[in-house]
């Protein structure tokens, strides 16, 4: 049994300007243990998505689909239900760790309160337990410091003491929402390599959720990519950036500069990605697409295998594309 | 040789930091954001400068143009100390070195229409033109910046990030400005976006004959753009080289470790990266390291470099370190420790 199975989960949300279709129909599933990467830019739903799993959506949001956790539903789960699998075996890392910290609270009051709240222990020994995880997480002096305010951390030790408190009930899955993108490369090198170090430590999955391909490449062993809240493509890790099979992913691997190549002129994908509050059909890329033809502008293909463990949907053949 | 567009000698900025409960006699902490930077930019050269969040890249640009109070030189164009001059002075050179500015947004006034917005400089700088002349102008520049003219009566809220960016870059040049200064311009933006504006931003560089300042933390878009990269660490230079010399054969063991953190798309040469991990943070500003301010996260540092200050070496291929190298030694270095 897998340990998360999504399937055609659909996020929308109700606003006076109409009904926003921010995600629509994934599918994926994650074993123990893997790694998984969703890749998209702004407003292609990829935040939201994770937001559904873990019953999180803003309250005009719906979620429709299913999502089994261990073979069990957790798609709109009533709060008895997911509760406990928050934290517990799900556990999420938010991007701006300055404000998903609670700044009235001690790091040791707020990291202790998860583990007398989930798993029933006494004050102290949650502290210790505490204490034990940021050092894992290597925060110097982590008993010096856990009587520390958030605001008396730096950007990446908050990110830490994030990590470390999403890690206390030791979950089974970890669902990292750009856990880099507000830190410098510098820092955000040392958080990359300490979650690759945990993943194996502690034998969790874990899903990344990011807008950088440079940071997938390195983590994460499949790969989605969403655009206009559709996958695109759906791939393990190396061939997704030696052979991308989709006009999108090949034009966002185009378009980004590399450190390690000379710089020609970059290839830039023209025009903006899609307006979610527009109701749309067909290809949310095709108006960008080089390939687009008319057909793609009133529907998309369907997810399709194309080889093994790689799935594409577009309209054109890999052919045509050619 | 020509002469260089603006000359930076010893430029620093020091900002006074007053704690509640000073009493009027006491001593303000000094923090010294930008500490004896030098450089000269040549007409149409792009000059960026990276560094982590903190180092005084932006502070460093906004000092010349005085938005923040700086001392030292800086020689525009052989002759003005832009420095010196008073507030009514500096005026007249703004027209000549303008800014674009890092949240595309944040920097437009939304209760302005595209059209006034980007007509407003000229009506500072060049209150002569007729409203028939601005208006002329306003639209061959947004036509120029790929925006188009019949959306002058827009509001920002209107445009995406990367157009509101087309705009604010629409109004740096309206003026014809000989230097541009970029603070962050990309970094907002998505990728796909991303690549349109650093490419809108080569081509009106190279077809104007502009001189820019690139300041940006992603060291994958300066190295594409810039012809001479400066690396700050704590307000101090580190390193400068061209921009192929710097990305190819960094010399300074911060420079190294920075450009090992940055993440390749690609997973084989990703995993194939030698990472050269800097433990722990950025100094405090307020009491930076003695002797070299990247000591204490460097892995070649010795006693030496607690006591003295690296003189940085003038050049083509300039570094601050007492023991520069190719990265073959920080390697060793690593592996030693």
């Amino acid at each position: 049994m897998a340990l998360l199975e999504v399937r055609d989960l659909g996020v929308s949300f109700a606003t006076p300007d109409g009904t926003v279709n921010a995600v629509n129909g994934v599918n994926f599933t994650l074993e123990k243990g893997e790694t998984l990467g969703i890749v998209g830019e702004s407003g292609s739903g990829k935040s939201q998505l994770s937001f559904a799993i873990m019953g999180l959506l803003a309250k005009n949001g719906t979620a429709t689909g299913s999502v089994k956790f261990s073979g069990k539903e957790i798609l709109n789960a009533p709060p008895h239900v997911i509760n406990p699998i928050r934290a517990n075996q799900i556990a999420m890392v938010f991007q701006d760790p300055m404000t998903s910290l609670n700044p009235y609270m001690r790091v040791a009051d707020q990291m202790a309160e998860v583990l007398t709240h989930h798993k029933g222990m006494g004050k102290a020994e949650a502290v210790a337990e505490s204490i034990r995880m940021l050092d894992a997480v290597k925060i110097p002096d982590a008993k010096g410091r856990v009587g520390l305010y958030p605001h008396e951390f730096s950007g990446g030790m908050r990110q830490r003491v994030m990590i470390a408190m999403s890690l206390l009930c030791r979950p089974e899955l970890l669902i990292a929402d750009e856990p880099t993108t507000a830190l410098d490369v510098t820092v955000q090198a040392q958080i990359m390599a300490l979650l690759s170090e945990l993943q194996r430590d502690f034998g969790m999955a874990t899903i990344l959720i990011t807008h950088d391909l440079g940071v997938v490449a390195g983590f994460c062993e499949d790969v989605l990519v969403l655009y206009g809240g559709q996958v695109m493509e759906q791939s393990p890790v190396d061939p997704l950036f030696t052979t991308p099979a989709h006009p999108y992913s090949r034009g966002l691997l185009r378009a980004i500069p590399r450190v390690d190549q000379e710089g020609e002129e970059l290839d830039s994908i023209p025009g903006s990605p899609p307006n979610m509050t527009q109701a749309q059909t067909g290809c949310p890329f095709a108006p960008r697409c080089d390939f687009a033809r008319e057909d793609c502008l009133d529907h998309l293909a369907p997810l399709a295998q194309f080889a093994p463990d790689r799935w594409r949907a577009c309209n054109r053949t890999l052919e045509e594309l050619a | 040789m020509t002469e260089p567009l603006l000359r930076v000698e010893d430029l620093r900025v020091t900002f006074e930091l007053k704690r509640a409960g000073d009493m009027p006699w006491t001593q303000p902490r000094l923090l010294h954001a930008v500490s004896g930077v030098n450089f000269e930019l040549f007409p149409g050269e792009t000059l960026g400068i990276v560094g982590e969040s903190g180092c005084g890249k932006s502070t460093l640009a906004r000092a010349l143009i005085q938005m923040v109070p700086g001392t030292g030189k800086a020689i525009w164009q052989g002759k003005t100390d832009l420095l010196e001059l008073s507030r009514r002075e500096m005026l007249k050179y703004r027209a000549d070195i303008q800014m674009v500015f890092q949240d595309p947004l944040a920097s437009l006034n939304p209760r302005m229409t595209v059209g006034q917005i980007i007509a407003e400089p000229l009506k500072t700088h060049k209150p002569d033109l007729s409203g028939e002349e601005v208006k002329t102008r306003v639209k061959k520049m947004m036509d120029r910046v790929g925006l188009l003219p019949n959306q002058i009566n827009r509001y920002p809220h209107e445009f995406s990030g990367g157009q509101c960016q087309r705009i604010g870059i629409a109004r740096a040049l309206i003026v014809e400005p000989k230097l541009l200064i970029c603070d962050e311009p990309v970094s907002a933006l998505d990728v796909s976006i991303q690549a349109q504006v650093i490419n809108l931003l080569a081509e009106l560089q190279r077809d104007l004959g502009l001189a820019m300042i690139f300041i940006a933390h992603d060291l994958s878009v300066v190295k594409h753009i810039s012809d001479r990269v400066m690396v700050l660490y704590l307000g101090r230079e580190m390193e400068m080289a061209t921009s192929r010399d710097l990305y190819s054969d960094p010399q300074h063991p911060y420079t190294q470790a920075l450009l090992s953190a940055v993440p390749i798309p690609d997973p084989v040469a990703e995993r194939a990266k030698v990472m050269i991990p800097l433990d722990g943070d950025l100094p405090s500003p307020l009491a930076p390291p003695s002797g070299c301010v990247f000591r204490t996260r460097c892995p070649r540092a010795e006693a030496r470099c607690a006591e003295k200050v690296p003189e940085f070496t003038h050049g083509a291929h300039g570094v601050a370190c007492h023991f520069p190298g190719p990265l073959i030694g920080a390697k060793k270095a690593v592996e030693r420790a």
